[in-house]
């Protein structure tokens, strides 16, 4: 038996884009520099060579453009994925993400759909100062009518993308620059994970770790230092925030009795204070404190690497909270 | 040729030099458009449609200010009135395959293209039996039977989707079909979006990527109540811009339902045949305010006048009059029958149900997952609206 070939991050999003599109001659992606450039973070290295030029297509610097053309393409029936070189430049297109996209179906009557795949870089790349290092979620899982998948590793990244391409809705799909080039198991075989299903990574008895995205490596660092002071703690990847798997979060939180939400975008009005929200209704009566939550610091992402460091969700940062919610153990 | 001034030449009020309405070209050969209406074949049968075709778009029109007055149609409301050769004459210079999208003022577009004026009406009603099962309104009319892809209420957003509905086609028939591009797209909008950034983004990719789009520029002379010359540079030669994207600009007479068509054939197939896009300055004039809000305080009676005084309806009517096409008898007729029409829509709109609580959650998502329950085509396209009953979104029962 051989083993499961382990392939980056990076990798697994060009595999799941290709697998895709040799399906579906409907599929095809667009953005800067994805296709002579091969990517400008190279994840879709090869693509043009395969797809050719009228898949594979390489727009000028037009987010808003290329955006709603994309989904002018997906409303005729096409499978538009587009790639945002980093989530902070969908800010300039936010009319036609946020307008036309999540609200073409219910403002048309059910008439016209809009199967368009939006994915690129979301969340701090490491030095890029704050313009550059937007946590989209936060703003855009406020948005009805569209689906957000934020997978923390290879394996959820591809089971993910293609779920989200084959789906007849509107996808916001948040990679992060800095797991690019992390390895991890992805088998051969084709595999599809379903939106809404989060994963327990780690089984815990006394506090209910709960991320997705980047943070979820912090949640696991933190785990590992709370079981050394005899502190287990369970962590779960939500791997989509819309639609949110409370369901997972509640049953774990209802044997732990403690929670902490850990979510890289800012805390207020952000998925985590909506997952906390949630958990603290559904589990009134079985939580030893109130719902935790660490987020990023509420003030621009700095770009000095020890105040960035210092910004964002950390291992240390969740053990305190984790120290603070189980206080009473 | 007509002697029309248009906003386009002057100031706020007092049109200064008037230019007459000419086909020009100014990008790549010097190819000087004149199409008369002979040469473009029309017959005395698609005249006399098209001026039905324009007496029920301002009947619908008046009817809608009307109802709007009996707060029968709430939130914003744009009438179409004094522009209705556009939207007639443009629609019948493109195949019905070809996807129109447009911007708020738009019931004249759904109607051109044969949405039944009861959808119309019903939608603006806030009715089940609206083309949006009143879930989109007045600025929001989608009928996909039609290849109407809307109806957009946000000043040029619709223009990139323009640029991808051309793209979606060219991208269908060329790489899944292998076979040449066969349909062009209309993307109307007004003057005042000529200053979005997305309209000029969206110029640039369909120069840049052969789209085969036309931006129809309802150039009424004003944006909401500001006067073109006041918000857009080189108001006078609109068609400069589209020179800068590489892309053939035409101005165009739009108060006058055959030349419209002649122009916008001519257009179209060119752009068919080509698979490149093009920019028309159509030149056109709202009677009616921007909205029902707006007492037209930004110019004078008498610019108005003038512009009633070349009312593309009253033009087509003296020609079918002088051509023997139409007499005050069968005027009369028509203009009867357009009448029922209208009452009809709006009797029918007026009986339609309000939509069911249910529709609150249907239509979000075609795949139904927590409390949404997916998505049916309205009853305008045979579908079964409002089935599902509406779920409840405790998600404390979910869970057990």
């Amino acid at each position: 038996m051989s083993a499961v070939r382990e392939i980056e991050y990076r990798d697994a999003l060009r595999e799941a884009m290709s697998e895709e599109m040799r399906r579906d001659k409907r599929v095809f992606l667009l953005g800067e520099e994805v296709a002579e450039y091969n990517g400008a973070y190279k994840i879709s290295r090869g693509m043009l060579e395969e797809f050719g030029a009228r898949r594979v297509i390489d727009t000028p610097i037009s987010e808003s453009g290329f955006a709603g053309l994309a989904i002018g393409a997906a409303m005729m029936g096409l499978k538009p994925v587009v790639e945002f070189m980093s989530w902070s430049f969908s800010l300039v297109a936010a009319d036609p993400i946020l307008n036309n996209a999540p609200k073409m179906l219910y403002m048309s009557g059910g008439q016209f759909g809009c199967p368009v795949v939006f994915r690129g870089n979301d969340g701090a790349g490491g030095q890029l100062g704050s313009t550059h290092s937007w946590c989209v979620e936060g703003l855009f899982s406020n948005v009805p009518g569209i689906k957000i998948a934020i997978p923390s590793n290879p394996y959820d990244a591809k089971g993910l993308l293609k779920t989200a391409i084959r789906g007849s809705d509107p996808v916001f799909f948040l990679e992060s620059e800095r797991m690019l080039g992390n390895k991890g198991e992805v088998p051969e075989e084709e595999y599809l994970i379903p939106f809404g299903q989060a994963k327990v990574i780690r089984s815990g008895t006394d506090c209910t770790l709960a991320s997705w995205g980047r943070p979820v490596h912090f949640c696991m660092e933190a785990a590992e230092e709370m079981q050394k002071l005899g502190i287990s703690c369970e962590v779960i990847d939500l791997r989509t925030v819309r639609p949110l798997d409370i369901g997972t979060v509640v049953r774990s939180v209802k044997k732990t009795g403690a929670c902490v939400v850990v979510d890289q975008s800012w805390s207020f009005g952000s998925p985590g204070s909506e997952l906390a929200s949630q958990v603290h209704r559904h589990c009134f009566d079985d939580l030893d404190n109130y719902v935790h939550r660490v987020h990023s610091a509420d003030v621009p992402t700095p770009y000095a690497t020890n105040l960035e460091q210092e910004y964002l969700p950390n291992a240390r940062k969740i053990a305190e909270a984790v120290r603070s919610a189980t206080y009473n153990l | 040729m007509t002697s029309l001034s248009h906003p386009t030449a002057g100031g706020t009020s007092a049109p200064a030099s008037p230019h007459s309405v000419v086909h020009t070209k100014v990008y790549g050969d010097s190819e000087h458009l004149q199409v008369p209406a002979a040469a473009a074949h029309v017959s005395s049968e698609q005249m006399l449609d098209w001026f039905k075709q324009m007496l029920l778009i301002r009947e619908f029109e008046l009817r809608c200010m009307q109802a709007y007055q009996e707060k029968k149609i709430g939130g914003f409301c744009h009438v179409y009135i004094g522009q209705e050769a556009v939207a007639v004459g443009c629609t019948a210079a493109v195949q019905h395959k070809d996807p129109i999208v447009t911007a708020y003022r738009d019931h004249g577009h759904a109607l051109a293209r044969g949405m039944d004026p009861k959808h119309c009406m019903a939608e603006m009603f806030g009715r089940i039996g609206g083309c949006a099962k009143g879930k989109g309104g007045s600025m929001h009319m989608f009928d996909r039977d039609n290849n109407l892809y809307g109806g957009h209420g946000i000043v040029g957003a619709q223009t990139p989707l323009g640029a991808g509905l051309a793209f979606g086609c060219k991208y269908m028939d060329e790489v899944i079909d292998g076979k040449p591009n066969s349909r062009v797209s209309l993307c109307f909008l007004g003057d005042g979006a000529l200053n979005q950034g997305a309209f000029h983004e969206a110029m640039n990719l369909a120069g840049l990527f052969d789209i085969p789009v036309i931006y129809v520029v309802e150039n009424n002379g004003y944006s909401m109540g500001t006067a073109i010359a006041r918000g857009t540079t080189m108001a006078h030669s609109l068609i400069t811009k589209a020179a800068g994207y590489g892309i053939d600009g035409y101005v165009v007479d739009g108060m006058d339902v055959v030349g419209v068509y002649a122009d916008m054939k001519h257009i179209a197939d060119k752009c068919r045949a080509t698979s490149r896009p093009a920019f028309v300055d159509m030149r056109t004039y709202r009677y009616k305010g921007h909205s029902m809000s707006d007492p037209r305080k930004y110019r004078t009676k008498e610019e108005e006048e003038v512009f009633e005084m070349h009312d593309p309806i009253g033009r087509l009517e003296a020609r079918l009059k002088t051509a023997g096409l139409l007499t005050d008898d069968s005027l009369k007729a028509m203009q009867k029958a357009v009448r029922d029409t209208v009452r009809d829509a709006i009797t029918w709109s007026d009986e339609s149900p309000i939509p069911p609580m249910a529709e609150l959650y249907h239509d979000v998502f075609v795949e139904p997952w927590g409390p949404y329950t997916g998505s049916s085509q309205p009853a305008m396209n045979g579908g079964t609206a409002n089935q599902p009953s509406m779920r409840t979104i405790d998600t404390k029962e979910e869970l057990s």
